[in-house]
Parts: C-alpha cells; sequence; structure tokens
C-alpha cells in the first residue's frame, strides 16, 4: 500500500471526536494536597487515545515540536501496545519525555498543528507521551542510552536545568566527558525549584538525572559560576563550556509596598516550596501559610503559585492579570485546572500599590484595565481605566511577572557579547557565544521560554559543541 | 560537604568560631562575602560572613551565635564533623581601597567579619582605626585579633566594665571630631548600624554598612533579601551585601528581618521538644530574639 493510499485508508475511518479523558485527581480533594493532579492513562486508555492518529504521512506535529520528536512513529507503537519501543523512539529526540509530557505547552506546539483537530480535538500527544515514560519507569525497563567510546574531550556545563541536562545527554551519548555545575545543593534547576510536585513529581526529574549520572556524567553541586569559578578558568580547563544558567533574577512591579512582608516574587515562594519542601513540617525552610492569596501574572509560574498557595491552606487564591483570560501565556490546562481548584480570577486589572499595617500586607490596590491597539506582540495592549481603583483584602502578595537576567555569569566573564537587557547573544542554531569554545542556551540567551524550548538549545548547541571538539586538538 | 577542622567556644555561652576545610572557596573569597550553610537534607540555607580567609590553609572561619534552630544545630556540631552544603563565596566583596584613615566599627559578633576587612585595609596603605562594642567586656570578641591588625583598637561597653562606657556611637562621634576618616565601615546588628549610620552623616564620611536580610539561594535567583538603597529596590545577595549606609532605608530592613519571627519560634521550639534527652547541660541554647 502506498503513503497515500494508507493515508486514506486511516482517515476513512471514524475518529473519535474528543480526547480520551485522562483520570484526574477530584479537584476539591486535589487542592489541598501535593500529590499529582493528573493520575495519567492506563494501557487501554493510551492504545485507546493512539487510535485517533491518523499516522499522516507528512506530519504537521513534528514541525510544531521544538525538538522534532517522531510524533506519529511513536503513537503508532503505543497503538500496538509496544511501549518500551513507543520510548525509545521518543528518546531519539527528546531526553526528558516524562517532564516533557507534563509541562509543554502541546496546545500551542504539536497539538495546535495536528490534522485531526482541525475538526476535533488534536491527538492528546502530550499524555500520550507522558504515559509511554510512566509505563517504563513503572515496570523499571528504563535503560541509559548506548555512550559512545571516550573522545577524551571534556566539557563542563553551567546549570542543571532544561537546557543543561538536555546537553549534558547529547555530548555524554557522543562520548564526551562531561562535568554539570549547579549553584543550589540539588540537581534539576526550574524542574526542581520552579515546577511544583503536584505538577512535576521530584522522583521523575531525580530519575531522569540518575540516568545521566549512569552515562558517567559528573555533577558538582554547590558550584557558582561567577563566584567559586569564572567562565574564563572553566576554559583554561575544559575543551569547552555551555552556560545555561536560566533567566534568573524575579522581576517586581516598582509599586508602593512592594518591600510589605508578604510580598513574594514567584522565585522565592517557589523555592521555598519546591526545593526547600517548607510545606513539609519537618523540613525547617520557613513559608507564610497566606490566608488570602494575590498572584500577579497570567503564565505558567502564575497559576504554579496560586495553587501551590491553595494546598498551602490559603482560603482564596486570585490571580490578577492585565489582560484577558485568552490572553493568558499559561498552559490551557493549567488555568483550566486553577478554576476547577476555585482559583478567582481578576482579569483586565493591575496593581497600583500595596497596603500594609505593621509592616505586613493586608491590601492590593488594583485599576481596572481595558483593551487598546495591538502591541508589538500583536496582542492588544491593556491601558488603566482612569478612577476605577478597587481594593482587594489579602495578606499575601506574589508577583509573577517574569525575570531579569541573573548578572552573575555575564559580569564575570570577559568579552562575552550581551543583549541589551543582560542576555548572552548565542547563535540560535549553534549556541556559539562572541567567545570562542563558549556556548549558550536557554533562558539565559532568550529571556523566559519553555522547558522544551530550553532542550532544544542545549541539543543543538551539543551538536555544535560535537562537531567542534571533534576538530578540535585535546585540551 | 565540608569538614569542620576547628571549633571552639568564642563567647560564653553561645558565640562558637569554626574553621572548615574549603580550599576552592578559600582561594577565590574576599574580605566582605558570604557563604550559605545547609546542615542537612532538612535543614534551611542560612548566610554566614566569613571571618577569616585562609588560602594557604585552604580554610575558611565563621562565627555563629545560637539563637535559633539551625545555629543551634550548628553549635552542636564537632570537630571531625561535616557540613553538609557549602557555597560561595558570595556577594561583592568589600571595595578596597586607599582611603588614609578607615575606621572600621563593629558590635557584638559583627566584630569577626570586619577581622579580614581591616586586614586587607592594612594591607592596601590605610592607617586602620578598630571601634568595637558590646554589652560588658564578657561579650566581646576578636578583640585580641584587631589589636594584632589594626592601628588603634578603641572598645566601649555599655557597663563600663572594659574601655569607654556607652556605645560605639559615642566613641565614633568623638573619633569623628577629631579627625575625619576616608571612610567608615560597619558591620553588626541593624539597629547599630542604623545609628553609626546617622552618626557619620553630618560629618560628610563615607560610610559602608553590611546588611543581613533573610535570603534563600544568595545568587540572585530569590530576591527575597530585596532591600530598599537609595529608593531603589537592590538584591543583597548579588548587588551587596555592602551599600552606602546613608541611602538604606533601615525600617524596611529590620521589618523584613522580623518576616518569619512567629515561624521560626515555633519551629525552634518543636526542636527543642524533639531534642530534649540530647540538649543536657552540654548543649549551648539560647532563646530566639526578635
Amino acid at each position: 500500500m502506498t503513503d497515500t493510499a494508507a493515508d486514506q485508508k486511516r482517515s476513512a475511518k471514524k475518529i473519535v471526536p474528543r480526547k480520551t479523558p485522562i483520570p484526574e485527581q477530584d479537584p476539591k480533594t486535589r487542592s489541598r494536597n501535593f500529590k499529582e493532579v493528573s493520575l495519567g492513562y492506563s494501557p487501554e486508555l493510551a492504545m485507546q487515545e493512539a487510535e485517533r492518529c491518523l499516522e499522516c504521512s507528512k506530519p504537521t506535529c513534528v514541525s510544531g515540536c521544538p525538538v522534532s520528536v517522531p510524533i506519529p512513529r511513536f503513537i503508532k507503537l503505543v497503538k500496538e501496545g509496544k511501549f518500551k519501543e513507543a520510548l525509545d523512539t521518543i528518546k531519539e529526540a527528546n531526553l526528558l519525555p516524562a517532564v516533557c509530557g507534563r509541562v509543554c505547552p502541546q496546545e500551542k506546539q504539536c497539538e495546535q498543528r495536528c490534522i485531526v483537530g482541525k475538526k476535533f480535538d488534536p491527538v492528546g500527544i502530550g499524555r500520550l507521551e507522558r504515559f509511554a515514560a510512566d509505563w517504563v519507569m513503572q515496570h523499571d525497563l528504563v535503560d541509559a542510552p548506548p555512550v559512545a567510546p571516550s573522545t577524551g574531550k571534556r566539557v563542563a556545563i553551567v546549570g542543571s536545568g532544561p537546557a543543561g541536562l538536555a546537553c549534558a545527554y547529547e555530548l555524554a551519548k557522543l562520548g564526551h566527558g562531561v562535568t554539570i555545575l549547579e549553584a543550589f545543593h540539588e540537581p534539576g534547576g526550574v524542574l526542581l525549584y520552579g515546577i511544583p510536585e503536584f505538577r512535576l513529581p521530584k522522583k521523575i526529574v531525580s530519575r531522569e538525572i540518575d540516568l545521566l549520572k549512569q552515562m558517567g556524567v559528573e555533577i558538582s553541586l554547590n558550584i557558582v559560576v561567577g563566584k567559586l569559578i569564572t567562565v574564563d578558568e572553566i576554559l583554561e580547563q575544559y575543551d569547552a563550556c555551555f552556560v545555561a544558567t536560566g533567566a534568573g533574577t524575579p522581576k517586581f512591579m516598582g509599586i508602593e509596598g512592594e518591600e510589605l512582608n508578604g510580598v513574594y516574587s514567584a522565585n522565592e515562594f517557589l523555592t521555598r516550596m519546591n526545593i526547600m519542601r517548607a510545606y513539609l513540617p519537618e523540613f525547617d525552610t520557613p513559608i507564610r501559610k497566606g490566608e488570602r492569596v494575590a498572584v500577579v501574572g497570567g503564565g505558567n509560574v502564575a497559576m504554579d503559585s496560586v495553587r501551590t498557595a491553595l494546598r498551602l491552606g490559603a482560603s482564596e487564591g486570585i490571580i490578577i492579570y492585565r489582560r484577558t483570560e485568552e490572553d493568558m501565556p499559561a498552559r490551557r490546562e493549567e488555568v483550566h485546572h486553577a478554576k476547577e481548584e476555585g482559583v478567582r480570577f481578576e482579569v483586565l486589572a493591575e496593581p497600583v500599590r500595596i497596603l500594609g499595617e505593621n509592616g505586613a500586607v493586608t491590601e492590593v490596590e488594583c485599576l481596572h484595565m481595558e483593551l487598546g491597539e495591538p502591541d508589538k506582540s500583536g496582542r492588544r495592549s491593556p491601558r488603566p481605566i482612569k478612577g476605577s481603583e478597587f481594593r482587594i483584602p489579602i495578606d499575601t502578595v506574589i508577583m509573577a511577572i517574569g525575570t531579569n537576567a541573573n548578572p552573575l555569569v555575564p559580569q564575570s566573564t570577559k568579552d562575552l557579547a550581551l543583549h541589551k537587557w543582560g542576555y548572552i547573544v548565542a547563535d540560535e542554531r549553534t549556541g556559539q557565544t562572541s567567545r570562542d569554545r563558549l556556548f549558550a542556551g536557554g533562558d539565559i540567551v532568550t529571556g523566559s521560554a519553555t522547558v522544551i524550548s530550553a532542550m532544544g538549545a542545549g541539543r543543538r548547541a551539543a551538536q555544535a559543541m560535537h562537531e567542534y571538539l571533534v576538530g578540535a586538538p585535546s585540551k | 560537604m565540608a569538614r569542620i577542622l576547628e571549633k571552639r567556644l568564642l563567647r560564653q555561652p553561645d558565640v562558637f568560631y569554626f574553621k572548615v576545610a574549603a580550599p576552592l572557596i578559600s582561594k577565590k573569597a574576599k574580605a566582605g562575602q558570604f557563604v550559605i550553610v545547609r546542615l542537612h537534607e532538612k535543614g534551611e540555607r542560612i548566610p554566614l560572613s566569613l571571618a577569616d580567609i585562609d588560602p594557604g590553609a585552604g580554610t575558611i572561619s565563621l562565627i555563629v551565635m545560637a539563637v535559633g534552630k539551625t545555629t543551634n544545630e550548628m553549635v552542636l556540631l564537632k570537630q571531625g564533623d561535616d557540613i553538609l552544603d557549602l557555597c560561595g563565596p558570595l556577594g561583592q566583596p568589600t571595595h578596597i581601597e586607599s582611603a588614609g584613615r578607615v575606621v572600621l566599627v563593629g558590635g557584638g559578633f559583627g566584630v569577626a567579619p570586619l577581622y579580614p576587612i581591616a586586614r586587607a585595609f592594612k594591607a592596601a596603605s590605610n592607617e586602620v582605626t578598630v571601634i568595637m562594642g558590646a554589652r560588658s567586656k564578657d561579650l566581646l570578641i576578636y578583640e585580641q585579633e584587631m589589636q594584632g591588625v589594626a592601628d588603634t583598637v578603641i572598645v566601649t561597653t555599655d557597663d563600663g566594665s572594659k574601655g569607654a562606657k556607652g556605645l560605639v556611637t559615642d566613641a565614633l562621634t568623638k573619633d569623628l571630631g577629631c579627625r575625619l576618616p576616608g571612610l567608615v565601615i560597619c558591620v553588626g546588628p541593624a539597629i547599630m548600624m542604623k545609628f553609626v549610620a546617622e552618626a557619620t552623616k553630618p560629618f560628610g564620611v563615607k560610610t559602608v554598612v553590611s546588611l543581613n536580610p533573610i535570603m534563600v539561594d544568595g545568587t540572585g535567583m530569590c530576591g527575597g533579601c530585596r532591600v530598599n538603597v537609595g529608593g531603589r529596590s537592590m538584591f543583597a545577595c548579588v548587588d551587596g551585601p555592602e551599600f552606602d549606609g546613608h541611602l538604606v532605608d533601615w525600617s524596611v530592613l529590620m521589618n523584613r528581618q522580623k518576616s518569619y519571627t512567629a515561624e521560626e519560634k515555633e519551629s525552634f521550639e518543636a526542636w527543642k521538644k524533639r531534642h530534649e534527652l540530647m540538649l543536657g547541660s552540654a548543649a549551648p541554647v539560647c532563646e530566639l530574639k526578635s
């Protein structure tokens, strides 16, 4: 049968219009615990959902994936019940399928381009990716990929978040000696300190990292590059270096009252909760258990923060966002989950000051906004409506409005070209910076983006570094 | 992991000196910087100033006063024990310049981090005057060390049991009245740094203070250590810890330092209960002061 004939035959079959629902914890129950919200497909449900895939000969979904996972090929294997083989296929392109299946914005990537999605719900690609990864993990069938014979080359990677891990994985596979330098006391970067347990269980992250260790990757903790060792010194000791330090320092609004106790950056709130595990009584790091918590922002980090606050015991969690719900950059699923859990959405509103008593937050004053002309991003820009002030009584405010470039590496590295806002200038295709043998990728190059785009950058840089390393004399 | 090579009681009953093996940190650390330690898997990260740096021996020194759970846990560690996580050096080093005469003002165990600063200024050919104060003579630390490095050491005690009776600010005002220095640096409790900055302001002397807000990562990531300096929000961990004392908003700093007073008290009480048996007379426990 030719491809076209196969396509026709498949599209002729009856497609189930809706995605196979994924079992989830009940919203009332889950908003009070830290266990994972989505429970994942059973093998039967996964095979049922895989049946909805048309196995297009020219798959548009793949072009929507930042790392080009061979989507129809892996879904076909799920259909056939060959789950281990399905995962092996995903892993040709993606080191962290258990992570990406959970946190990728599929509705803006692969699933947005799914042909089935033109008429019905798109195929649940992310759910299937997650299923394959979880199934293999549950059955203890995870194996480290084969590692090429040692090239004798040594590479240092700064940061153990998604960009650093992806780069380490590819370089280790190719036989290079890889050392990851991590500033925190545990590896994982944003996967650990940023994304909460209920969305990405930490044991998944640690298992992926164990796999890297099995491949011979060394991870040195408590190493702050730019302080304990500079990039220039790294380049003296290693053949090449990849900088993947992440976006870094949190933004605040610059409004009155932000210094009050009870005002957090999302980075601080989530760091205390996630890597420091402040919600567990046996851990020492303190956290304010807010009763009424407002979170400013409309991205994933805002949703993570407000839902974490609920789980910590807040009676009300409020999202304050200056545009409309449709404009929110968060994954649809996170917005949907937040609503199910009872989060209140104050959209078209912007805080103008925070009021307090005795040094602690008591209220946030906001202005209503209206949408004006489209801005550079194509979204209609919000503008305040004069005289529309209103106040919300709260005791905690979390600012989830993005980050600025962390200055430690940029400021301590000689002759490193930077963008206006302090991000590192790097070639989009290779990650090459203005310095010889120095590559960079992820949020420290692009500013805040997604886990998968950071992984894509790590993977592309690894390829370029490999090409450089095989042609270069050893250090 | 970092091995504790030496530990001794520096001041009854609650201030301890630790010398820790830190070969890499000691080669990079400069006066005025700090480290973050985490003692065990469930521990919090706490910032500690460097009280000495010895790159030759590959060691750093830390002074710990037992005030809450983590510091009490730390002073129970013994020589030969390991600190699980030691991260640093963090923060900007003290800007060492040729200022002619430099006056270093320290209170309580804040005198300790001034020691490497005193040495660095002395090495840069400055005349170094140290003014160090405590409530009474038994609470003074690092006096001998300072005598060994500074040109002049002025001691003050609140009760007059040693040196001049009164506060460091009294001695400082008197000193400034005699001969203006090029620079004043103060390390100590926030309230003391505030009054030192107020004392130097009429004299127009540049005054550097080392701020100690609450921190988590110490690398500019969390923003918990934000302080207000000259109307701008700055992060003490990467922009500081040293700032112009005349520009610091002291009420913001002191208020933010109290963010977790209730939580810390609760955690300390629970810990004491759990460890009641362990805490015999040998274990120094000092109540949390807010």
